[in-house]
């Protein structure tokens, strides 16, 4: 529908007085306050390489595992963090756990991190019962073809002995025990939030144990 | 140096050249750091600071690279007039260097002159005409680059370096006309011999006002860079061009800068002289140094001002642009050049034109109040009337 002209708020444009029609003073001004930022130069300017950037707390970077107190793999392979994973980054072969490991069921045989996919959200840490997968202050990764930056397990560890004695990225416990959830021997039965048939649900098992596609099978593409 | 006066006098103009082009081409070079040094420092950056201490040794970093990258020919440009183009736009802007006085030309060393084409008594002229071919670079450029973005740069190009011609050249004719000639360097020994308050400046504040903007407008700069402004004409002429060609480009608009600042310092700002220090008398020894010294002085303060102005105002509309040329440069320069002419004519003093000039400003700047004004009033006027484009009218 057309406005009538009565509705419409008109702007008026500033009457310009002698001085603004001559253009000069504003020039002049403007000359001064580029002059000025020489003058009293303070460059923004991080000279990065040398000057590394002091990152926020929270700053979210590249994953490790972490280790409990006897030096093994803390993770349990659960899967939550694959499940939570929107960038469906993580991809975990679960293992029965080697009878000396009597206090878990099970540990990651394979446990494969595509750090070009991720978007650094933190979901898997946030996902994760057992603090096990944390997101560290490192930042600046690099490598020369893009299979060298799919971490397996171990690349995800060594960044914990990297990274543990940094106070930036503090090692929160070594306990690899899940919460009171896992005293749970039975689950009661909870209906589905929305019906969605099993063949349509993200997490498709292919395997026991297996979420997603085979990550043998994708790390070799 | 030699006996023969005829050979003697090549070798010295080869010198000269050869001394004017090795120091335009360095200078350009470094004109260019500091220009991103002087941006760098405005925007609070940093600026380029990698290659040698502060970054000194950048260009030479920039030159090799510009050397070795790969010089492309697109398949769609008309090939001949595509390579030529960017000599055309060097070539000109050097030549017009060649009757410019870059130094006390009477007090030269024997084996040095300051001017390459000496007692040229069409100077200015000269100027004019070679510097205005400049442009043919920039058209002949986009033309033959067979692309619409700059083919629209260079028309663009064309448009405006037309346009300002004319008061550049208008603005100069009051300074010819107060001399009686059109020689540069007898104006510039006319301006020493009369001191400080001989400079023409003092005589012809609007006229130096005037040259100033047209000559910037003249070398395609910001804020006059229509034809290569990179928000609605990706490079505008230089689109298609690379590598050394590309950089010919540049090195052909940091010589007309250089060009420019020194006639501003040459016509305006008594080139070389400066009071006590480079008088027209003063003959110690060396004083040809202290002068020149004094001119690259003044031409460095005023290419300073141009890289300032750069970084200060936001670019021209190409209304504004035209109109700026049409209606505000021109008729000011042509009131100028009469006003001249009646004070010559009738013998009135010298500062009669000082006192012109500030009027002249000052009627300008009235009557741009009173056309802002009845451009608004026109508004009003359209509004009382009740129409409204989205209301047909009834
Ligand atoms: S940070 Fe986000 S995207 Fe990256 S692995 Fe963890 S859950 Fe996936
Ligand atoms: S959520 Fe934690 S424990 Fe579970 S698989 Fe991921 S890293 Fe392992």
């Amino acid at each position: 529908m057309p406005i009538d002209s009565q509705q419409v708020t008109w702007v008026e444009e500033p009457d310009i007085g002698f001085w603004e029609a001559t253009f000069l003073p504003a020039i002049v001004a403007g000359l001064k306050t580029t002059l000025r930022h020489v003058t009293e130069y303070k460059p923004v300017t991080k000279q990065y390489p040398e000057e590394k950037p002091s990152l926020p707390e929270h700053y979210r970077g590249v994953h490790r595992l972490n280790r409990d107190e006897q030096g093994r793999v803390k993770c349990v392979a659960c899967m939550l963090c694959a499940t939570a994973c929107p960038a469906n980054c993580i991809h975990i072969e679960a293992a029965d756990a080697p009878p000396e490991w009597p206090d878990r069921d099970k540990f990651p045989a394979s446990f494969v991190l595509d750090e070009l996919r991720c978007i650094y959200c933190g979901m898997c840490e946030e996902a994760c019962p057992v603090d096990a997968i944390e997101l560290t202050h490192i930042y600046d990764l690099t490598g020369r073809t893009r299979n060298e930056l799919v971490y397996d397990r171990e690349q995800l560890l060594s960044i914990f002995d990297k990274t543990k004695d940094n106070p930036r990225d503090p090692v929160r416990t070594h306990r690899g025990k899940l919460g009171p959830a896992a005293a749970f021997k039975e689950l009661p039965t909870v209906g589905p939030a929305t019906a969605v048939p099993a063949a349509e649900r993200a997490a498709v098992a292919t395997a026991p144990g297996v979420i997603g596609p085979d990550p043998q099978t994708l790390q070799g593409q | 140096m030699f006996d023969d006066p005829g050979l003697n006098s090549l070798a010295v103009t080869l010198l000269t050249i050869v001394a004017v082009l090795g120091g335009i081409l360095g200078t350009c070079t470094y004109l260019i750091l500091l220009e991103r040094k002087l941006s760098a420092w405005m925007q609070d950056r940093v600026g380029p600071n990698r290659v040698g201490p502060f970054g000194v040794l950048q260009p030479i970093a920039d030159g090799i690279k510009f050397l070795l990258k790969e010089d492309v020919i697109p398949d769609h440009v008309d090939k001949v007039l595509y390579i030529v183009a960017p000599t055309i736009s060097v070539f000109t802007t050097m030549l017009a260097f060649s009757v410019v006085p870059f130094g006390p030309v009477d007090q030269a060393p024997e084996w040095l002159r300051f001017i390459i084409a000496p007692n040229m008594d069409l100077g200015l002229v000269f100027i004019f005409a070679v510097t205005s071919l400049a442009v043919y670079g920039i058209i002949l450029g986009g033309w033959a680059s067979n692309n619409k973005y700059s083919a629209l740069g260079s028309l663009r190009a064309s448009a405006q370096v037309v346009s300002y011609e004319i008061p550049l050249g208008m603005s100069i004719l009051g300074i010819a006309l107060l001399h009686g000639t059109m020689n540069l360097e007898t104006m510039l020994t006319d301006q020493a011999a009369s001191g400080v308050m001989g400079w023409n400046i003092w005589y012809q504040p609007l006229a130096g006002l005037i040259f100033f903007t047209a000559a910037l407008a003249e070398s395609n700069r910001l804020p006059f860079d229509l034809a290569e402004c990179e928000q609605e004409l990706v490079g505008g002429f230089h689109t298609e061009y690379s590598s050394m060609k590309f950089a010919l480009f540049f090195i052909g608009e940091y010589t007309h800068v250089i060009t420019t600042s020194f006639l501003v310092s040459v016509l305006f700002f008594g080139g070389w002289h400066f009071p006590y220090i480079a008088e027209a008398s003063s003959a110690y020894a060396g004083a040809w140094a202290v002068k020149l010294l004094v001119l690259a002085a003044k031409v460095l303060l005023c290419i300073v001002l141009v890289m300032l102005l750069r970084w200060t105002i936001p670019r021209f509309r190409f209304d504004q642009l035209m109109g700026l040329a049409w209606k505000v440069l021109i008729p000011l320069a042509l009131a100028n050049v009469v006003l001249v002419m009646c004070v010559l004519q009738f013998g009135w003093s010298h500062w009669w034109l000082t006192a012109g000039s500030v009027l002249l400003f000052i009627a300008a700047g009235v009557i741009g109040v009173n056309a802002s004004r009845s451009e608004i009033m026109g508004r009003h006027q359209v509004r009382a009337t009740g129409f409204s484009p989205a209301v047909p009218p009834g």
